[in-house]
């Protein structure tokens, strides 16, 4: 296992840099440069010699494949260098200051998911055709099938405007410094709601599907059957036999979602104003801060490469066949 | 204050002086008649659609940090509610006979936010930072004009040019820095990685508390501000990303003031009771333009008949009434009516199809074949109309055009781009047959980088590729002009000439759109807009709606 362990470690590093490679590259393709905000028509004049120089200063004006080697040279010692943007803020302080907040708010939308969608996924499967099973299936597509940002608008006019209950946008009252501990609390809260219900609701509808399809496949096993004709209560058939296979794929999903923790979402952070990752990445990308874009895309894929890793080491947990089964091909 | 205005380009238009000639500016709120007196206190909460780049304003060259730098720092001079320039940091100046000499004295009780004393070595300093080839400004080429700078005492700066520079008073509404906090970064050449980036030491009404990037940007009043303490104590700019975000959130109250909202949420979308008791709207010229222009080194494009015939067939009225209600006015050239420079007497394309397709005939465009569409030498007059992505009102130009070219036999596609490879692919290599866009005008008439037949290269503004000898004249002499008479002279011959030629086909001024919360008092719509006495805006005392700051 621990072999198995090290041997995909050792594959990730070529492919970490094969990635790099290629976004680096695929980034300069996009027209435009970090500076080309200097040469805004509303702003006016501007010396071309000006911007010339300024490339210069950062290194832009080398041939690429120079430019590459130098960033991985900086990379390697985990030099992630300065934004381009004029804050000339370093990346990791400014990925430091979008984190946390990206981080806390996923983790809350995939335990909750977790936490709504393996039941739903179990019950509609043991009630296969059941009225519950119908609602939950109704309520699956719509959820595959409402655009988020247009959830959310709803939403937002709703509670936001219409009954006035809940903040439309941002993290904190603007006047949060100055509310006790406690309201502190409640308003951070009260701030959540909307954007974690915009954010479940899809994986919601994704994640009890795969559960419920899951638990079919399972149920009809031979050891299922096994196990009702040792005369075991149908709980525990359900709970204990069956739900630890159904979840196998689950966990592999779970493991993909990884990256997608750190990622953010663009589209939720968007429209509720929440500064995360998201957020900062679209605007890295928009004003062609590459330092900012390299280093989140280097971050962001060692991370999925890391949740591969770990998603496959728990299928070994999970399963041992598949530790076995291994260990015997080898 | 001069907010939202950097300095000179971005900011209003040109001045207005000129007695009756006034822009008008229909305030629905005009001054309003109140009966509460001035007051200190309450948090004023703006809402901003991006992140402000640094706090360092002259190195950036966003809105939103314009308009935080604006209440931080100060200029020398700065814009009144008529666009005069009027005295700032400098109590006076005077300009020397030649327009070559311009020497400022500074106020003496103005202090920076850390108890420094701002003197003439702080502009000299601003100056140098301006110049210094590793500052990343986009205003450097207003200061590689100045010969030098002498302090001639600390509250004397003397300020010489090699040629008269019209613009010259104007540039010195630049946000001036501080050299106790900064000398060794601009030096180095690492001035965005100055701490006064993060933590502004400024020397204007309010004083920078915090920036939670990405969150919030939160100023408080200046006690010790050289005009006075500002009425109201607390800014807070929310960064919200998404403009309909933005709208949900005033209709919510939770923000106070919206620098521009769209025709259609001014007119239609904020029209209920509720919406009017709580927000005072206004509306005033902005200092945009927009456009349809043509490349003129495309053959077709480069006969005059062909500009004036589309001149013709395009209804600008019809394009104010429909694209943007109403909240616009005519544009007849590069100009703003109702500001100094603007010359109402030039030539005018009434929309006329007849005589726009009479035109196309004489240059030679005629439908020999029947199917609808002119054609020369068996050629199909066919072309496309490129604009930006995401600009509603751009697009819907361009379809109400491409109807009004059908009618006289010209057929257009119209093609929307992604905003940076619209200009690196397509205007800067000139890779385009015809265009809808913008310009912002300045608050000076100089417009030689956009009009002047040296500016065509890549890079350069000039991309319609204009070229007009006596156009080139007007230019040329009205920046080497500081009297405003005789500049006047030139540039209304300038606008007679581009009325002529049409090298572009001037659309329309938009208007700009703010609504303020009704709570506050003190705004006095003018041509400059809302925003420029802003130190003077308050809300009663029994209005205030938070206690805190």
């Amino acid at each position: 296992m621990l072999l198995y362990a090290l041997r995909r470690l050792a594959l990730a590093l070529p492919l970490l840099i094969g990635i790099t490679f290629i976004s680096f590259f695929v980034i300069q393709l996009a027209p435009g440069g970090p500076f080309d905000f200097l040469i805004n028509p509303d702003l006016g004049k501007i010396d071309p010699k000006i911007i010339q120089a300024l490339q210069a200063e950062f290194g832009l004006d080398q041939p690429l494949h120079i430019q590459y080697w130098n960033w991985l040279k900086r990379i390697a010692v985990l030099d992630f260098g300065r934004s381009f943007a004029p804050d000339g803020k370093p990346v990791l302080q400014k990925i430091g200051e979008r984190l946390p907040i990206t981080l806390f708010l996923n983790i809350i939308e995939m335990l909750i998911i977790l936490a709504l969608a393996v039941p739903i996924g179990v019950l509609s499967a043991t009630r296969q055709y059941s009225v519950f099973d119908k609602v939950t299936t109704v309520f699956v597509f719509v959820g595959f099938a409402t655009p988020d940002f247009w959830l959310a608008v709803l939403l937002q006019i709703l509670f936001g405007i219409q009954l006035g209950w809940l903040p439309i946008s941002g993290l904190r009252d603007f006047n949060w410094e100055y509310l006790s501990f406690w309201k502190q609390q409640r308003d951070f809260g009260a701030h959540l709601i909307l954007p974690i219900t915009v954010a479940t609701f899809g994986g919601l509808a994704g994640f009890s599907r795969y559960m419920r399809q899951s638990m079919l496949e399972v149920v009809r096993q031979e050891y299922i059957q096994t196990a009702r004709a040792k005369g075991l209560s149908e709980q525990a058939v359900i709970g204990k036999h069956a739900l630890r296979n159904a979840l196998l794929p689950v966990v592999t999903i779970l493991g993909l979602s990884l990256p997608g923790l750190i990622g953010g979402s663009v589209i939720v952070e968007w429209i509720f104003a929440i500064p995360g990752m998201g957020q900062l990445m679209v605007q890295a990308v928009f004003s062609r801060d590459y330092p900012v874009i390299m280093g989140n895309l280097v971050i962001v894929s060692t991370l999925t490469l890391v949740a591969n890793l770990l998603a496959d080491i728990s299928y070994g947990l999970v399963d041992p066949r598949i530790r076995v089964g291994r260990r015997v091909r080898r | 204050m001069k907010r939202p205005a950097a300095p000179f380009l971005l900011v209003a238009a040109a001045l207005w002086a000129l007695a009756g000639c006034g822009i008008d500016v229909e305030g629905k709120g005009e001054v309003r008649a109140s009966a509460s007196p001035p007051a200190y206190g309450d948090t004023f909460v703006e809402a901003s659609i991006g992140d402000i780049q640094g706090l360092i304003p002259n190195i950036t060259s966003d809105g939103a940090s314009h308009a935080v730098g604006n209440l931080i720092y100060d200029g020398l001079v700065k814009r009144d509610k008529d666009l005069t320039l009027v005295p700032s940091l400098a109590q006076s100046w005077d300009v020397s006979k030649d327009c070559l000499t311009l020497t400022f004295r500074l106020r003496k009780d103005a202090k920076w936010h850390d108890g420094w004393l701002f003197t003439a070595d702080d502009v000299r300093f601003t100056y140098e930072t301006m110049i210094h080839p590793k500052t990343p400004t986009a205003y450097k080429e207003d200061f590689l004009q100045v010969k030098d700078v002498e302090v001639l005492d600390p509250f004397t700066v003397r300020i010489t040019y090699p040629k008269p520079f019209a613009q010259a008073l104007e540039t010195w509404g630049i946000w001036m820095l501080p050299r106790h906090q900064l000398a060794g970064y601009v030096e180095g050449g690492v001035l965005r990685e100055a701490p006064q980036n993060r933590h502004p030491v400024g020397n204007g009404a309010y004083r920078f508390v915090e920036w939670k990037s990405g969150e919030k940007v939160v100023v408080v009043a200046n006690p010790d501000y050289f005009e006075g303490r500002p009425y109201l104590s607390r800014i807070v700019y929310r960064i919200i990303p998404s403009q309909s975000t933005i709208f949900l959130e005033l209709k919510a109250k939770g923000v106070d003031y919206v620098g521009s909202l769209t025709a259609i949420q001014f007119v239609r979308q904020t029209n209920y009771p509720a919406f009017r008791k709580a927000f005072h709207k206004y509306e005033y010229p902005a200092n945009v333009y927009t456009y349809f222009g043509f490349n003129l080194k495309d053959p077709r494009f480069a006969d005059r008949r062909v500009r004036q015939a589309f001149a013709h067939a395009i209804n600008k009225q019809e394009l104010i009434d429909g694209v943007i209600l109403g909240k616009g006015r005519e544009a007849t050239g590069p100009y703003k009516p109702g500001t100094w420079a603007y010359n109402p007497n030039v030539a005018r394309y009434p929309y006329n199809a007849a005589r726009a397709k009479q035109l196309l005939a004489e240059a030679g465009w005629r439908d020999t074949d029947g199917d609808g569409i002119v054609d020369k030498a068996g050629q199909p007059f066919a072309f496309t109309i490129l604009t930006n992505q995401g600009n509603e009102e751009r697009k819907k130009i361009a379809e109400i055009i491409q109807q009004r070219l059908r009618e006289i036999g010209v057929a257009a596609e119209i093609r929307t781009l992604e905003w940076a490879s619209f200009i690196k692919e397509f205007i800067r290599k000139r890779r385009y047959e015809a265009i809808i866009l913008g310009w912002g005008i300045g608050l000076d008439p100089d417009q030689f980088d956009v009009w002047h037949s040296s500016k065509t290269g890549p890079d350069e503004l000039n991309h319609i590729s204009y070229a007009n000898p006596e156009a080139d004249q007007m230019l040329e002499s009205g920046r080497a002009s500081c009297k405003r008479e005789e500049r006047k002279k030139y540039y209304e011959r300038f606008q007679e000439i581009l009325a002529e030629d049409q090298p572009i086909i001037f659309l329309y001024f938009r208007d700009a759109l703010p609504v303020v919360a009704s709570r506050v008092h003190g705004i006095e719509p003018s041509p400059n807009g809302i925003i420029y006495n802003f130190n003077k805006w308050y809300v009663p005392k029994e209005r205030q709606r938070y206690t805190s700051g």
